[in-house]
Formats: structure tokens, sequence, C-alpha cells
């Protein structure tokens, strides 16, 4: 009876979606219904693996997402392991509080931001430039700097909160460790490297593991917000082109095809990855 | 200088300079809110605000459209989060309960949903019909219960409900439901502001199932109202043609002022947000801790 509530709402609007899937292979109207649309097979895939856009969007979705991987994934671990060996309780209270803060600034609140501080004609960081003689850049058209922007953005807003995690797992790390390095004569940095690291290693894969699960699912929220005509060319990926396709165009059908290929692909990435860690380290989700 | 004491002044300044890169953005927008628009649109304001005064913020709030939006979303994140609670609650203590029967089967049909989904179009044309497009439950329901939530409270429960207990008020005559409501709830405050909290800064956050789901402006989110303006900058700009010198500055500071209120804008919108947020940044923290041992 507790669980009634939460399995219904559950089910209609996580497991009913996945039987409206079969849209992607019927020519879906509205007027006909799921039903009543005429099977096409695999038309709408055929469709978009010939479609100039496939490999514009896959590549840019993959770019945006191995760059934000590569990126944002070591930077948290490092803070962790620094704000753990930092002695100075005070200071450190108050860096966390800060570094987190970010994390609860909306996506939209986000983009304005970077919108206004990098505006050519009033932001921040054009003003900056000029102190040192570089002319205005329009960074928002610019598009060899939108990934850029777009991922060491993220950064700044993700580190602290995403090093929340790994530096849970320093504090389960048994003082008796340390005591006994120092004893033998080890330095904090030996004692960061080969007490501190090994600990938090196993929480690193997993979260490894989940995050290369997803890397074609990267967020639409922000990429949306950024994207401009002048930039479109590198910032539109599958999730913002699923969209515009099924919701502004209309075409529901195709959309869903492109999106179902999106999912198919993040899975067999998942297992990809996760096999590959369990061979070599031991870890693994199952 | 030992090494130990060169380790601690690298951490000591690579922290700080990581303080000043997330504060400083931060610190700036709240000066710039303050400061006389032309000092803004100059790039005068660095250290502090120049020429304070509240010209941006009375700006705000003569908009129209940010007013609804805030009362919106004030009311979506009420009712949002409330159902949330009604959902997660139950279902979280039903499944720390080692005496469930369909435990495993529960916990396996929520955690398919972490796995697949049906993508944006079926969910949408379920939505669609459910004929919620365009009201407010099309923006709470679908997402009554966050999976990992639910895992969170649920490892609460279990850590700090012990089946003796149960046992011992069921001794006294307690039935399973006043438990749960006489008992269980109250000893779990502390996980219910955490998931006040995550769900509710999600709820005022979110701003793409409004964008999917509603048409009407009048029923947009305040997000939605601040993608308008700070994202695709339509703030207004009474526009004509200016031929006069005179009338050439009054437009450019109407665009310095159009300027300034983005700044005071985010502000606005963060309020909610920076008042818990203080109060409540140790629960926030350990609800992530909570999820992480058993994730």
């Amino acid at each position: 009876m507790y669980v009634l509530p939460g399995m219904v709402i559950t089910f209609v609007f996580s497991y009913v979606p996945l039987y409206g899937l079969q849209i992607a292979f019927r020519r879906y109207s509205a007027k006909k219904g799921i039903w009543g649309s005429p099977w096409v097979g695999l038309e709408y895939f055929i469709r978009f693996f010939e479609s100039p856009y496939f490999w514009t969007t896959l590549r840019n979705t993959f770019l945006l997402s191995i760059y934000s991987l590569i990126a944002g994934f070591p930077i948290p671990i490092i803070l962790a392991l620094m704000l753990n060996s930092f002695s100075h309780k005070r200071y450190r209270k108050v860096i966390q509080t800060v570094t987190y803060a970010p994390n609860f600034i909306s996506t939209v609140v986000m983009a304005g931001m970077l919108i206004l501080f990098l505006s050519p004609r009033i932001g921040i960081v054009n003003e900056l430039l000029s102190v040192f003689g570089i002319p205005s850049i329009n960074f928002m058209a610019e598009k060899g700097m939108w990934r850029h922007i777009y991922v060491w953005s993220g950064v700044w807003q993700n580190t602290g909160w995403n090093s929340v995690i790994f530096f849970a797992a320093l504090a389960g790390v048994s003082p008796e460790f340390h005591e006994a390095a120092v004893v033998d004569g080890a330095s904090k940095f030996q004692r960061l490297l080969y007490i501190d690291f090994p600990a938090i290693l196993p929480t690193a894969t997993i979260l490894l593991i989940l995050n290369c699960g997803s890397i074609l699912s990267i967020g639409f929220e922000k990429a949306f917000l950024l994207q401009n005509d002048l930039n479109l060319s590198v910032s539109e990926i599958i999730s913002t082109y699923v969209y515009k396709v099924g919701l502004r165009q209309m075409d529901m059908s195709y959309s869903t095809a492109i999106g179902l290929f999106n999912s198919a692909v993040n899975a067999g990435m998942l297992i990809l990855v996760n096999w590959t860690a369990n061979k070599l380290s031991g870890t693994s989700l199952w | 200088m030992t090494s130990d004491a060169i380790f601690d002044t690298v951490i000591l300044i690579v922290l700080t300079l990581v303080f000043i890169v997330v504060a400083y953005p931060l610190y700036f927008v709240i000066i710039s809110s303050f400061s006389d628009p032309k000092a803004v649109a100059g790039g005068q304001v660095v250290w502090y605000p120049i020429g304070f005064n509240l010209r941006g913020y009375a700006e705000v709030f003569k908009n129209s459209q940010v007013v609804t939006g805030f009362i919106n979303s004030l009311i979506y994140t009420t009712c949002g989060t409330l159902l949330n609670l009604a959902v997660t609650l139950p279902t979280a203590y039903a499944l720390s309960r080692s005496d469930f029967n369909g435990n495993r089967f529960v916990s396996i049909f929520y955690l398919v949903t972490m796995f697949v989904s049906g993508g944006m179009i079926p969910t949408y044309l379920v939505v669609k019909g459910c004929g919620m497009l365009n009201t407010i439950w099309a923006l709470i329901v679908p997402g009554a219960l966050g999976v990992y939530n639910m895992i969170v409270a649920r490892t609460f429960f279990k850590a700090n409900l012990p089946n003796e207990l149960l046992e011992a008020a069921k001794l006294d005559g307690c039935s399973s439901t006043r438990f749960f409501f006489s008992i269980a709830l109250p000893l779990s405050s502390s996980i219910i502001a955490i998931l006040v909290l995550y769900y509710g800064i999600g709820h005022w956050n979110s701003y793409f199932s409004a964008l999917l789901y509603l048409s009407d402006q009048k029923k947009y989110p305040l997000q939605l109202v601040l993608r308008s303006i700070l994202v695709l900058n339509e703030a207004q700009l009474q526009q004509g043609t200016a031929t006069t010198a005179e009338q050439l500055a009054q437009q450019e500071r109407q665009r310095q002022l159009i300027e300034l209120m983005k700044y005071s804008l985010i502000i606005v919108s963060s309020i909610p947000v920076m008042i818990v947020y203080p109060l409540v940044q140790k629960h926030f923290v350990k609800g992530v801790m909570i999820g992480s041992v058993k994730g």
C-alpha cells in the first residue's frame, strides 16, 4: 500500500513511454494513434544515418562529453585530496561552503551569467582583456570557444559539489594508517599518494563507469541555452536536435528514432566500460 | 624548509586560488547589481559597488513577467515538493522494512527506470494523453519520485529505525500505519529536510519540463522568464528611431539599465536558494554521504 502511489506514477511516466518507443518504427500521426500508424521498420533510422546531421551531432556530442569528462572528472578528486590534507580547519570550511555554492545556481542563471560576462560590449572578461591590449572577442559567436566555455563553466559550477563524495570516502580512512606512516617517516605528500589516493580509487572507478555510460546523454539544458545561430555547427548535440525535430518540426517518429539510437549507444558504452573496468581492476556495477 | 612545509604552502596557495576563482564571479554579480548602470556598463565595478543604488531591483519588480514567474515558481515548488514527499517517503519506508514481501520486485522496478527511458517524445505523448499539457501537473507528477532520493531515504530509514522499535510498538498495540506516522516520520526529520531541499531546489531551478509542457506564458515559472530576459535578451527596449543626440543618450541609458537589471534579476531569482543554502549546507552534504554508502 505504501509503494502503490509511487509505482503507479512511475509506471505511467517511465514504463508507458517505453511502450511508446515503437513510434520510432511507425509513421506516427496524432490522429491515428500509436496502433493506427503504419509500420515503416527502420526507415527513420536510415534517414538519420544518411542525414548530414548524423555526423555533426554525433561528433559534437562525443567531443563535448569526452572533453567534459577529461576536464571534469579528475579535478574534484584533486580538490578533495587537497582539502583533506589541508590542516586549517576553519578556512577549509569556508572553501567548501563557497565551492559547493555554484552547484545550486540554475542552468538558466549560469547561461545568463556566461552571456553577460562574455558579452563583447560590456562583459567583464573583455574589459579585462582590453587592459592587456587584447581586442574585444565575441565569445558566444566564436565557434572555437564554445566547447571551452561549456566545459569550463561546468567545471566551475560542479567541481566543489562533485568533490563531496570523494571527501566522504576520505573521511572513512582510518587515522591509524596515517599514524603508522608518520612513525615510518612518511611525508604528507607520500601519505596523500599512498594512503588517501588508493582509498578513493574504488569510488572513483564506479563514478567513472557511470559517467562513461552516459557519454551521449550529455545535458540538454545547458547546451540548448548556450546555442545561437553562429555557434550551432559545434553546439548542436543529439539531445537538442531531438528536441527541435520532435517538438518544433513536430516530426515525432523521427525524433524518437534518434533518441532511441542515442540510448542504445549509451547502454552499449556502459556495458563496454564496465566490462573493461571489471577486467582491469575488478570493480563492477553488477 | 621541510617537504611538509612546502606541501602545506602549495596547498594553501592552490586552494586560495580555487577560492578566488569560484567566489569572484558570484561576488561580481552581487556588487554589480547594486551599482550605477553606467558604471557597470563602463566596466568600472571591480572590487565594490560604485554609485550604490537599487535601480536594478526596482526595474526587476516593475517587470510583471518576473513577478508572475516568481509566484508561479513558488507555487510549483511548494506543490511539487509536497507531492514528492508524499510519494517518496512511504516507498522508501516500505523498502527499508525487511518484512516487506515485494522488496526485490519493487527495487528492480525502480532500478530499471534509472537505466532505460522512453525519451522525450514518448514521454511527451503520455503527458499529453493524460491531459496534463499546459497544467501544473505536467511539471510535478512525472518526476514525483526521484529514484536517487528514494534510495537515500531508504538507506536512512534502514539505519535509523531498528526492527526492535517496530516490535516494541506492535507489542503495545500500535498499528503499522500509526507507527509510520507517529514514530517513523517524527524520528526522520533530518532526512525529510534533505529531501525537501533536493526536490525543492530541483523544482525551483528546472526549466526544461516547463519549456516542453507549458504553452501559456502566464503559467511560466521564473526560470523560463529568466531565459527570455538573460539568454534570449528579450527585455523590452523602447524602440524608435533616435535622431537627436538627446534621444540617443536616452536609449543608451535605457540599454545600460537593462544590463544592470539582469544582475539584479540573477540575485532576486537566487534569493530562495541563498536563504536556505547556508542554513542547511550540512544536511546537503549528509545526503550525499548517505547516498554514497549504498548507491
